[in-house]
């Protein structure tokens, strides 16, 4: 089995995610997105970094290039899907997930370790965890406020579709511990279906030992805990 | 065909919170100015040629609607003139 990680213009967390799925052992190589979604993907990561320059919108460019019908077709078909960071943007941009990641409540580029309490420890990529758990994964964006219209965040909550929200390291969800003005202090959701996940927060950049925690480690083994 | 520049204004929606528009705002009290509010917009302008103004106000708009603007923070708004020689 091999992830599929896509390098856009401007992806700069790619070779960080393969090496990270690697240290898991999971098979994961680097896609340029003008050569296409390779066929017997097993899933697909979209990486951070900042595609197209951030032009028009965070995500915008990328979300709207050829490779992403591909990335639909498959993703519908079952394939999980992990965006991070950009990637958790393009996967707005391009409908695969509710809402949009817009620009900071401080207008500020933010990068700092943050507390995230799962909410739903049901799905691929929190089956690590317990619900209520608290990890911390840093975050590095300008661009990760969560705003979604009312409907479609009750519809997100009355699904069970939020999976972080960020929090302190008691797992209090509050307005201090809300990085950068997320609606809900949601850091990471699910799209349609399961497989399909975005998060802000860097989970490749919490897993190799060597650099500090771990926490972010089952998240990105939810490459391999599809049920 | 007619040759048309549409003028896309691509805005927040009323009630979305633009951080870089209250930086702007605070410099601007900073330098003295007086002022209740600031808003920012983008605006594109396109050139296009079409049959008529509505079939090049349809166009412009399916722009906006695929990629200029994002439905869920934005609204956006048309404008049709025919170019300048």
């Amino acid at each position: 089995m091999t992830i599929a990680v896509i390098q856009f213009g401007g992806s700069n967390c790619d070779r960080d995610a393969v090496r990270a799925l690697a240290h898991l052992g999971i098979d994961a190589e680097r896609v340029w997105h003008e050569d296409g979604l390779p066929e017997e993907v097993s899933g697909i990561m979209l990486p951070g970094g900042f595609s197209y320059g951030d032009y028009l919108r965070a995500g915008a460019m990328a979300a709207r290039s050829p490779i992403m019908n591909e990335v639909r077709e498959a993703a519908d078909d079952g394939v999980p899907l992990l965006g991070v960071c950009n990637g958790a943007q393009v996967g707005c941009e391009s409908g695969l997930t509710d809402g949009v990641f817009t620009t900071n409540e401080s207008a500020r580029f933010q990068c700092e370790h943050v507390f995230l309490r799962v909410e739903n420890a049901e799905t691929p990529w929190t089956r690590a965890y317990d619900e209520g758990d608290v990890i911390e994964i840093p975050i590095a964006h300008g661009e990760g406020r969560f705003e979604i219209t009312d409907e479609k965040y009750d519809a997100l909550v009355d699904d069970d579709r939020v999976l972080f929200r960020y929090c302190d390291a008691e797992g209090n969800v509050t307005d201090d511990a809300n990085p950068n003005g997320s609606t809900g202090n949601v850091a990471g959701i699910l799209g349609a279906r399961e497989t399909v996940a975005v998060l802000m927060p860097h989970p490749e950049r919490a897993t190799l030992p060597d650099v500090g925690g771990t926490d972010g480690q089952g998240i990105l083994r939810g490459f391999t805990s599809i049920e | 065909m007619t040759a048309y520049t549409a003028t896309v204004t691509v805005r927040l929606k009323r009630g979305v919170l633009d951080p870089e528009a209250e930086t702007t705002k605070r410099a601007l009290d900073r330098l003295g100015f007086e002022l209740q509010g600031l808003r920012a917009t983008d605006r594109y302008e396109i050139d296009l040629d079409a049959a008529d103004a509505d079939a090049a106000e349809e166009r412009a708009s399916e722009m906006a609607d695929r990629l200029l603007a994002n439905p869920t923070i934005h609204d956006y708004e048309v404008e049709v003139e025919e170019a300048e020689e």
